[in-house]
């Protein structure tokens, strides 16, 4: 029993060690690159890493360091952004509907049932096929796309939590629905939507990458991690570099925010 | 627990990571038995073809990059469509590899000397591919469609403009087929490549019958189109394969990893760092691509209907420096809208008219009221990495000229419906492939032509277009074709970048694999050598 405790807060310190070390990584990026990202450069076509590049240069000769720190910007922009549009639509759904229940939670949850069953890449493609693609409109899809999980997540915690008797007093005590609602229950949710937030975030970074990697999502040349490993994909054999670096990248960025969201489960 | 697993996803990863730079130590190996960009034929080639003869039989797979938008060849658009189905259907003429026009279901030609009428006769004991004799109605019938002179009108037939000086076309006997013209044109005879088909025949779209070295077998969309050698071929000597297929992937990079699993013959339109890591067994040819890649831009929009501005654009674009980066520097500069392997035709000074230079361009910018740039969108069909990547080149360079450029990946499908046919786009960067007649190439360029998707309109050019169109003597001609040249370059059009080398991978086991000045996949020249077919 005492080990467990052990490893889940070593995981903790873990995951925040790799994500504080990443997420600086990217916010220096937003300021400071050490070369222009998009800068090309002949002479330094597929250059393996050296000490003035220090991930090696792309087949433009761009510096894939200086790449990985914007793009990993753009990817956790997209992230961010489509975790606050599907966490705040979605936690409003499932708090109305675990709330009110009856025919309202029947309706509305059978079309987030409709959403759920189609693969979310599915209707990502969907999406974009019809809007065109670009940084905004994946933004937007995900962000929809992501709204069934939250609302359910949401939702079940609610349907328990509405039982409890600190909401049968504030009841009693004459609050307001909206009152007990979110100032109340809500924040008694937070054990389980936080992790299930960083979860989106990791979910919202690999379905930018997948989208971007379709040519779907940010547009060359812009950076971002799956439009460089869509465009790394040729170079494989020849400049692994080129597509390690972004992987990485990525790997390194799911395994922190995973670490953290489950020591924080199990707390 | 998690820390063991997460050492050994480490470890895994490093590994992998060795692994990946064991592979490039082969770099070097591939590039030796390389060869030198130019020549048609490869060393390993020359050498193999000294020892081996040709042998008949055998199957291959050749990798297409573009599913087909149709089996009729005269519904047909895309040029990955042609090149396939150039090796079932033929037309009275036919290109052979050096541009020549030879016959092929017709046996001579004559043109009066006014210009005004053809007359063709037929090869004896021609044969389509479910047997039938090929008469004269049949080659009556093909033209017709094709100049869209049958009644009722068949609306999907993309109609070959050029054959619309046709006023009649019948057979005078058995074997003779006379076309008389409207008015005198000299420059008809590449038309009549037009592709001949049975009389009537309405399964075109679904077993395509034709007089080619192959015939028809099977068709999967986005997975395969089989071809069989036809033995009634009136060539003897060709074709030399039993059997070809044409198998369709997404994009040029899962193609090419098939070729690495061994399970492509031939691989055309490879880039360039794809050259680099053929495996063995495999060796590089290439040609001229005769290509006219360009960013294309729609003359009728802001701010591209300003001519300083478009000039602007062209000062801007270093176009070796876009050679050296896409393509390893195997490309040639163009400055026209002509294929340079029309010789004769092509006027070679015109890529000296844009030299680059940035500080001419903002002055020019600054002269046609945009002093601090502007932005626009450059749409690419997503299937051409080659065109992406120098989309992305180009974007980089007119930064330097306060232009911001953005570009847009699209689908091919949408390319052609928005782009071409709907016009509805600022600038667009593909490639322009050639067509038969050199005239072809400025045709577009016409006021009222349908595939004008530049929208240029200049009546002094429709006016020499008229005047070329009529023009006997071949001098004149010339003249007048560098002329309208001339004119699209000072204009400024569009920006013309290159004609880039085309690079294929071929199967060592190999022979004949052959480039022609237009974009086509012949093969009926394709055989295998002897021994190595054996050996293996």
């Amino acid at each position: 029993m005492k080990l467990k405790v052990k490893t889940c807060h070593f995981n903790y310190i873990l995951g925040l060690l790799i994500t504080s070390l990443v997420l600086l990584m990217v916010l220096i990026g937003f300021f400071y690159t050490p070369y222009d990202p998009n800068e090309m450069n002949v002479a330094l076509k597929n250059n393996p890493p050296t000490l003035a590049h220090l991930l090696g240069t792309d087949n433009f000769g761009r510096d894939i360091l200086s790449r990985v720190m914007k793009g990993a910007g753009t990817t956790y922009i997209i992230a961010v952004v489509v975790v606050i549009i599907g966490g705040t639509l979605g936690t409003i759904v499932g708090t109305l509907t675990g709330y009110f229940g009856g025919w309202f939670d029947e309706v509305v949850m059978r079309l987030n049932d409709v959403l759920t069953s189609f693969p979310s890449i599915l209707l990502a493609l969907v999406f974009v096929s019809v809007f065109g693609p670009g940084t905004y409109n994946i933004i937007i899809a995900l962000g929809i796309i992501f709204v069934p999980s939250y609302a359910r997540v949401v939702r079940s915690e609610f349907i328990v939590l509405k039982e409890r008797d600190f909401v049968k007093n504030a009841k009693l005590m004459g609050a307001g629905s909206f009152r007990i609602m979110f100032i109340h229950i809500l924040p008694n949710t937070r054990r389980v939507l936080i992790p299930a937030l960083l979860i989106g975030f990791n979910n919202a970074v690999l379905a930018e990458a997948g989208l971007s990697y379709l040519s779907l999502g940010v547009q060359p040349p812009q950076a971002s991690l799956g439009r460089m490993l869509s465009e790394a994909q040729s170079y494989m054999i020849d400049s692994p570099w080129y597509a390690i670096a972004p992987g990485l990248m990525i790997i390194l960025t799911i395994l922190g925010f995973s670490l953290i969201s489950g020591g924080m489960e199990n707390e | 627990m998690l820390i063991r697993k997460l050492t050994k996803v480490l470890l895994l990863i490093s590994v992998f990571t060795i692994a990946l730079y064991g592979c490039s130590g082969r770099k070097e190996d591939t590039n030796k038995s390389m060869t030198p960009a130019n020549g048609k034929l490869s060393f390993t080639e020359l050498t193999k073809a000294a020892q081996s003869e040709p042998t008949y039989g055998g199957s291959i797979t050749v990798g297409i990059t573009q599913d087909l938008d149709g089996l009729d060849p005269h519904k047909a658009l895309s040029a990955g469509t042609k090149e396939v189905l150039f090796n079932i259907f033929e037309g009275l003429v036919k290109l052979d590899y050096d541009g020549n026009l030879v016959p092929a279901v017709a046996e001579s030609y004559h043109i009066s000397e006014d210009g005004m009428v053809y007359t063709f006769t037929l090869r004896e004991g021609v044969r389509f591919h479910d047997g039938s004799l090929v008469t004269a109605d049949d080659i009556v019938y093909s033209i017709k469609r094709c100049a869209d002179m049958l009644t009722p009108k068949d609306p999907t037939v993309i109609v070959e403009s050029a054959l619309s000086v046709i006023s009649d076309v019948g057979s005078t006997s058995e074997r003779t087929i006379e076309i008389r013209l409207k008015q005198a044109e000299t420059e008809l005879l590449p038309y009549l490549t037009c592709s001949i088909v049975p009389k009537d025949y309405d399964k075109l779209d679904t077993k395509p019958i034709g007089t080619g070295p192959f015939k028809f077998l099977s068709y999967t969309p986005l997975q395969s189109i089989v071809l069989e050698r036809n033995d009634q071929y009136y060539m003897e000597d060709t074709p030399y394969l039993d059997q070809v297929t044409f198998k369709i992937f997404s994009n040029t990079d899962t193609a090419f990893m098939d070729l690495q699993g061994g399970n492509l013959d031939i691989l055309p339109y490879i880039t360039d760092s794809q050259v680099s890591q053929l495996p063995k067994g495999y060796h590089m040819e290439s040609g001229a691509m005769n290509l006219i890649q360009g960013l294309f831009i729609n003359n009728k929009v802001e701010p591209f209907d300003n001519k300083l501005v478009r000039q602007a654009l062209c000062y801007a674009v270093d176009r070796q420096a876009v050679i050296d980066m896409v393509a390893g520097g195997r490309g040639n500069v163009i400055g026209t809208n002509m294929y340079p392997g029309f010789k004769k035709y092509y006027d070679e000074s015109l890529v000296n008219v844009y030299p680059y230079n940035p500080e001419k361009s903002k002055k020019l910018l600054k002269e046609a009221g945009y002093p601090n740039g502007f932005k626009f969108t450059i749409k690419v069909p997503s299937n051409y990495q080659y065109h992406i990547d120098t989309a992305q080149v180009i974007v980089e360079q007119l930064k330097q000229v306060g232009i911001t450029a953005q570009i847009q990946l699209i689908e091919w499908s949408s390319w052609k419906s928005d782009v071409y046919r709907g016009r509805n786009y600022e600038t667009t960067l593909v490639g322009l492939a050639a067509e038969l007649a050199p005239r072809q190439a400025l045709a577009r360029f016409r006021s009222y032509a349908d595939n004008n998707f530049m929208n240029y309109i200049n009546p002094e050019f429709d006016a020499l277009y008229k005047q070329g169109e009529i023009e006997g003597v071949e001098e004149k001609k010339i003249q007048l074709y560098k002329q309208m040249q001339a004119m699209l370059t000072n204009d400024a059009v569009a920006v013309f970048i290159q004609d880039p080398y085309q690079m294929t991978a071929v199967s060592d086991d190999l022979g004949g694999y052959t480039y022609y000045p237009i974009y086509v996949q012949d093969m009926s020249l394709v055989y295998y050598y002897k021994q190595e077919f054996e050996s293996d």
